[in-house]
């Protein structure tokens, strides 16, 4: 690797992606179901909590939501690092350190997954729509439920393929609060592999077919969601 | 934050009495997990961050075994901070590769969804995956695969111009490493910003391109005279995220460090605070870093808000 032109094509990916699942009794696929958990599970509450916030951000008015709508965007202004060790020592606290929970928890709030949120409720649900709902005798829950979700599905599409990307990719998180390899997502395991790799260039490679692979799903993921942007979003509304 | 403010009655309700009760606390209803999660994971964290920020460590005892106690010091980390030439060089290093990062970042993406919303464009699909994908890519694992593609001894572009007798390009050098630096983050980047910007753009009623195709306009005039205002909020939403991004570069010139001799330990000021947090474990000095930067974020941040503010408000008038 360090010595052809680099354009040129090796011949030895499938005995890479051989060498890669075997490694450490099947160690890469543990770490790409964590992945998949952390960033399935993850993205999917992440969505729904801030669909929740972002349509009653944008659809009721009430004392202290300006209050709430900007402490909640300034979150995002505070780097990654500086709440990454706060939050360890925190969970620690309580014990939870180190297992699942410990790289769950912290996720599920997005600030910039609300702030989208907020943005497309209010543009895609049409006040009319909801007051008539009301004053059919429709509850909050159920107005929620039947009528914002719906029509805000593509929009939380957007936001869960970010929040499952952003998880996925995430390193520092998972990196500051496991330790347990067994727990590792793919992006932390990469990286043990990298730092072992400079004393044995078998590893380095590995770790490189390692990252080609840790691709694909979100390749997948991409594709599959694609399909919901094409939701018209007038649809269902009162302009129909 | 909120349990003790009373709920005005929405505006939107023209209901009953006990409707409009109901009404009242939905929102709070629909706002708690948010909120709870919010206070949890952030707001506390922020406020033990700044606590940590005012103490610093003290070796108490004699001896060896003298114990390590924090102590309250007051602003002393932050004037150390401030004064410490490495962080001010750092910011230096931030400034000159935000200003080639963001604007072009922001420029193709917008160009890239743009394109994408025209009508007639074809392969659609495929374009916005292909876009999107580096964002996909973990940005240890580009800048990794970049610096291959710079390092004089790797790189394909620099056997070329190594072949036509040019030499290497200076990609790792001073000044070259800003651009490089850039646009590796531009090339992750602007598939992230092109995502909001369609969202935003989709979100536009297609009337109103009918009434302008009626009209005579072109595709290009639509863009630039419809499309274009209408997605500001979303391109001053870009912006500011990708601000802040820039600010928070860490994990590029990590990576690349290994290749060249001009990445410092404190080249920006994450790594000063990475540093500072796990390698010479001073929490204190870290968390004041941390804060200094987050408070640089906030004014950046309204500074930006600020002039495209007035710039729209200007243009409404």
């Amino acid at each position: 690797m360090f010595s052809t032109f680099t354009f040129a094509p090796g011949t030895g990916l499938f005995q890479n992606l051989a060498d890669l699942f075997s490694y450490g009794d099947g160690q890469f696929g543990l770490w790409a179901l964590n992945s998949v958990l952390y960033a399935g599970l993850g993205g999917f509450l992440s969505t729904l909590v801030s669909a929740m916030a972002g349509y009653a951000l944008a659809k009721y008015e009430f004392r202290g939501r300006s209050l709430i709508f900007y402490s909640i965007l300034g979150g995002v202004l505070i780097p990654g690092i500086t709440l990454a060790i706060p939050q360890y020592l925190l969970l620690s606290e309580v014990g939870l350190a180190g297992s699942y929970l410990s790289v769950l928890l912290p996720i599920i709030i997005s600030p910039f997954g609300i702030y989208l949120s907020r943005v497309y409720a209010a543009s895609a649900i049409p006040t009319d729509t909801v007051e008539a709902a009301r004053i059919d005798g429709a509850s909050e829950f159920r107005i929620f439920r039947s009528i914002a979700l719906p029509l805000m599905v593509p929009g939380m599409v957007t936001v869960f393929m970010l929040q499952f990307v952003g998880i996925w990719n995430n390193f520092l998180l998972p990196f500051v609060m496991l330790s347990d390899q067994s727990n590792y997502p793919l992006t932390v395991g990469l990286y043990t592999l990298l730092s072992k790799g400079s004393g044995t260039p078998a590893l380095y490679s590995l770790a490189i077919t390692g990252a080609a692979v840790s691709i694909i799903p979100l390749i997948v993921l991409m594709l599959v969601l694609q399909r919901f942007w094409r939701l018209d979003l007038l649809s269902g509304g009162l302009k129909g | 934050m909120t349990a003790t403010l009373t709920p005005r009655t929405p505006t939107t309700a023209r209901s009953r009495p006990s409707r409009r009760r109901r009404g009242r606390s939905a929102p709070y209803f629909f706002l708690l997990p948010a909120l709870v999660l919010f206070v949890l994971f952030m707001v506390v964290p922020i406020i033990y961050a700044a606590w940590l920020s005012l103490q610093t460590y003290r070796i108490e005892g004699g001896g060896i075994l003298g114990t390590r106690v924090r102590v309250f010091t007051g602003l002393s980390n932050y004037v150390s901070a401030l004064t410490d030439p490495d962080l001010l060089s750092g910011f230096g290093h931030l400034g000159l590769y935000a200003v080639i990062a963001v604007p072009v970042t922001l420029g193709l993406a917008l160009l890239f969804a743009l394109l994408l919303d025209v009508p007639a464009a074809r392969g659609t699909r495929f374009s916005r995956t292909a876009i999107f994908i580096p964002y996909a890519v973990p940005g240890v694992v580009a800048a990794l695969l970049w610096g291959f593609l710079y390092l004089p001894g790797t790189s394909p572009f620099s056997d070329i111009t190594n072949a036509l007798g040019l030499g290497s390009i200076p990609f790792l050098k001073e000044p070259g490493i800003f651009g490089s630096m850039a646009n590796i983050s531009i090339w992750g980047g602007v598939g992230f910003n092109m995502i909001i910007i369609f969202t935003s753009l989709r979100g536009i009623p297609a009337d109103i391109y009918e009434a302008a195709r009626l009209d005579g306009a072109d595709e290009r005039q639509i863009a630039l005279s419809i499309k274009i205002p209408l997605v500001v909020p979303a391109l001053v939403l870009t912006a500011i995220f990708s601000l802040i991004g820039a600010l928070q570069l860490y994990g590029e010139p990590t990576t690349l460090k290994p290749m060249t001799s001009i990445i410092s330990q404190t080249w920006v000021p994450l790594m000063t605070i990475y540093k500072d947090a796990f390698l010479t474990d001073d929490l204190p000095s870290a968390a004041a870093l941390s804060v200094i930067l987050a408070l640089g974020t906030v004014v950046l941040s309204a500074i930006v808000l600020g002039i495209t503010n007035r710039r729209t408000s200007g243009a409404r008038s």
